[in-house]
């Protein structure tokens, strides 16, 4: 048990999963710190980008070759998160400007279970096969074995965090998103689009969820279960702050670590299945020495 | 319309400070509580259990998530998870200690819940807003394993899904609907008061205090390490009642399951579309959540034709449809139209 190999394995394997929450919290977070609104619908939003890519991809490819019907699905998918974010902007924010933020959380509750509702319409309870053309055989890299796919997520998860940070940093129009994340009212009155802001980060957020939703699918087949990973990915927003893109990886990487050690090493002695809470645990414990995260930023309040 | 109060003097500092100041709310209480009463003798079993029931729990429920975040401002999604160790310590404690009155059985439950919600409500201390509903997952997650990993809980059933054992109240059996209806109405009634009487003295002050910015209320002399775990406790006892009640009067089983996080959002939704900060909101977003659904499979049973699956995912989209709809129409809630109408029917029938 103690093999120092094996504890290196465990934590590696912890490690790429940890990605992949932290893709899933990468959304939350885009939302979060462009508009101030904490989107409870980002997990079934992952689920819906996949599914309509998966009906997409067995619509295109059944005529025509593989490639195309990916690229064609890939697109397809891709237009649908712009319409949604579309018709979340106009039909959900729009109307709800410069209400409390409790107020557009339960909004975001109510799209949730609306497109809890269009998912299930659209793909029942199947499980679909989704096949990204990575081979999911494991391979080995200095005497450890890692799956290719869990290796091209933690790839393409560094890269999209990197584009993501120097957008918000150093661009004009993340700093306008910042400044919505502020005060909706504020940012109107100086004259930044609000409307078209909120499109935007709902399309990113939309695109963050459609590959996240593509990197679960081949992993785990894309099926309902899929909505229920952003509970998961929850603590580590907490962990990493709720406004911090790095956050979220470094949140993701911790969580997805020690979550495996401890499954493996702790949970026979607790009785199994420690998964479903040991993530919030670890959360609050971070929580009571950084109120705010890792990263995010130091709320400061003044009377 | 004749509902204003001119010409009601308060005379006396207790007129001046009455629970409810006006006649003509006196009056509706009166005649609505005496009504909801008589009810078990016109309504059918079937609404009874099936609806009327359920509408009791969860307004308890969501009188106690009210206090939590409409009040005290600390946003909770750990709600199932409270009610479930309401539900669990009741059963044992009906099981373990056969002797005691169920009445006490059930405020020593609310006991047990105010306990674990108190623990649960320390990281309230130090964090806020949306990392502390987060942060309360964890007491959902964490209690829900707690109750499927220790079997002495349930009473080392094999199945994990164990009957609550027959209620008897002071010699008669609490078996027929009419009955069970009856003991959570007073129940409901007593809570709706203590709640209401609770918001309006110094405590629910501190409350409002915290909930409106919490260093404030800290320079003006409120606690909030007291005011804040108060919050938790009262809350927790009021959702902790509610398990109770849902186990021994509603379904008569008792699993984990019951109170998922699902349960929490429903709540949670009947808080929000009730209103926050109100008690009637309570009662009004607990009757809302519990008919829609209701309401929209009858609707969908009228169309016809359709496979029940489709219609059932139907069902969810305009649910979710009415929702957001009644969050934009009235991001208040439900009992901010009857403050609206009542400030209208007051200067009746001048506009202003």
């Amino acid at each position: 048990m103690s093999d120092p190999m094996f504890i290196l394995e465990v934590a590696i394997s912890g490690l790429l999963s940890g990605v992949l929450y932290a893709l899933v919290a990468l959304g939350f977070v885009l939302i979060y710190k462009a508009s101030g609104v904490f989107n409870f619908a980002q997990g079934i939003m992952v689920l819906f980008a996949a599914l309509c890519f998966v009906r997409l991809q067995s619509l295109f490819g059944a005529n025509g070759p593989s490639h195309i019907g990916f690229w064609a699905a890939l697109v397809g998918a891709m237009a649908i998160m712009l319409l949604l974010a579309i018709c979340v902007e106009r039909l959900v924010l729009r109307p709800l400007v410069n209400q409390p933020p409790l107020t557009l959380f339960m909004a975001t509750m109510g799209l949730a279970v609306v497109l809890e509702g269009i998912a299930s319409l659209v793909g029942g309870n199947l499980i679909y096969p989704l096949d990204i053309g990575i081979a999911d055989d494991p391979i080995e890299i200095f005497g450890i074995l890692v799956r290719k796919v869990d290796l091209f997520a933690a790839a393409a998860g560094t890269i999209l965090v990197a584009a993501l940070t120097v957008f918000f940093q150093f661009s004009r129009v993340g700093r306008a998103l910042r400044a919505v994340a502020d005060d909706h009212l504020a940012a109107l009155s100086v004259g930044i689009p609000l409307r078209h802001i909120w499109i935007l980060i709902w399309s990113i957020a939309g695109a963050v969820a459609l590959f996240a939703g593509l990197i679960w699918g081949a992993k785990l087949g894309v099926q309902f279960s899929l909505s229920t990973i952003a509970l998961k990915s929850l603590p580590v927003l907490l962990i990493g702050g709720f406004t911090s893109i790095p956050g979220a990886i470094a949140g993701g990487l911790i969580v997805g670590a020690t979550e495996k050690l401890t499954e493996v090493f702790l949970a026979p002695a607790l009785g199994g299945a420690i998964e479903s809470w040991f993530a919030y645990v670890l959360a609050l414990a971070f929580l009571l020495i950084r109120p705010q995260g890792l990263f995010g930023e130091k709320i400061i309040e003044r009377v | 319309m004749y509902y204003r109060d001119a010409g009601q003097f308060k005379t006396t500092y207790a007129e001046d400070s009455a629970i409810f100041p006006v006649l003509q709310d006196r009056w509706m209480i009166c005649i609505g509580v005496v009504a909801a009463f008589c009810l078990p003798v016109i309504t059918s079993d079937y609404w009874l259990t099936s609806i009327l029931l359920p509408l009791l729990i969860f307004s308890i429920a969501a009188i106690g998530l009210n206090i939590l975040v409409g009040y005290a401002g600390q946003l909770s999604l750990g709600t199932g998870g409270f009610m479930a160790v309401g539900a669990f310590a009741a059963y044992n404690l009906a099981i373990r200690l056969p002797f005691l009155n169920y009445l006490v059985v059930f405020v020593v439950a609310g006991l047990i819940a105010a306990l674990v919600g108190m623990l649960f409500g320390l990281p309230s201390l130090r964090i806020k807003g949306f990392y502390l509903a987060v942060a309360t997952l964890a007491s959902q997650f964490l209690i829900e394993w707690i109750l499927v990993r220790v079997p002495w809980l349930t009473n080392y059933s094999s199945s994990g899904v164990v009957s609550a054992p027959p209620m008897v109240l002071f010699g008669h059996h609490i078996e027929s609907p009419a009955s069970k209806y009856l003991l959570a109405l007073s129940i409901a009634v007593v809570a709706a008061l203590a709640a209401k009487n609770l918001v309006r003295g110094p405590i629910g002050r501190s409350w409002m205090a915290i909930r409106d910015m919490d260093i404030a209320a800290e320079i003006i002399g409120v606690r909030p390490l007291r005011a804040k775990l108060l919050a938790f406790a009262v809350s927790s006892f009021f959702c902790g009642l509610a398990g109770a009640l849902w186990v021994f009067l509603y379904i008569g089983t008792i699993e984990p399951q019951a109170f998922d996080l699902h349960r929490s959002f429903q709540v949670l939704f009947m808080v929000i579309i009730g209103g926050l900060g109100t008690i009637l909101g309570a009662f009004v977003g607990a009757a809302f959540v519990v008919f829609l659904p209701i309401a929209l499979s009858n609707a969908s049973a009228l169309i016809g034709g359709l496979p029940p699956d489709v219609l059932s995912n139907f069902e969810l989209i305009i649910y979710g449809c009415v929702i957001i709809t009644l969050l934009i129409g009235e991001p208040l809630g439900l009992a901010r139209l009857w403050s609206l109408g009542r400030e209208k029917l007051r200067i009746w029938p001048f506009p202003y």
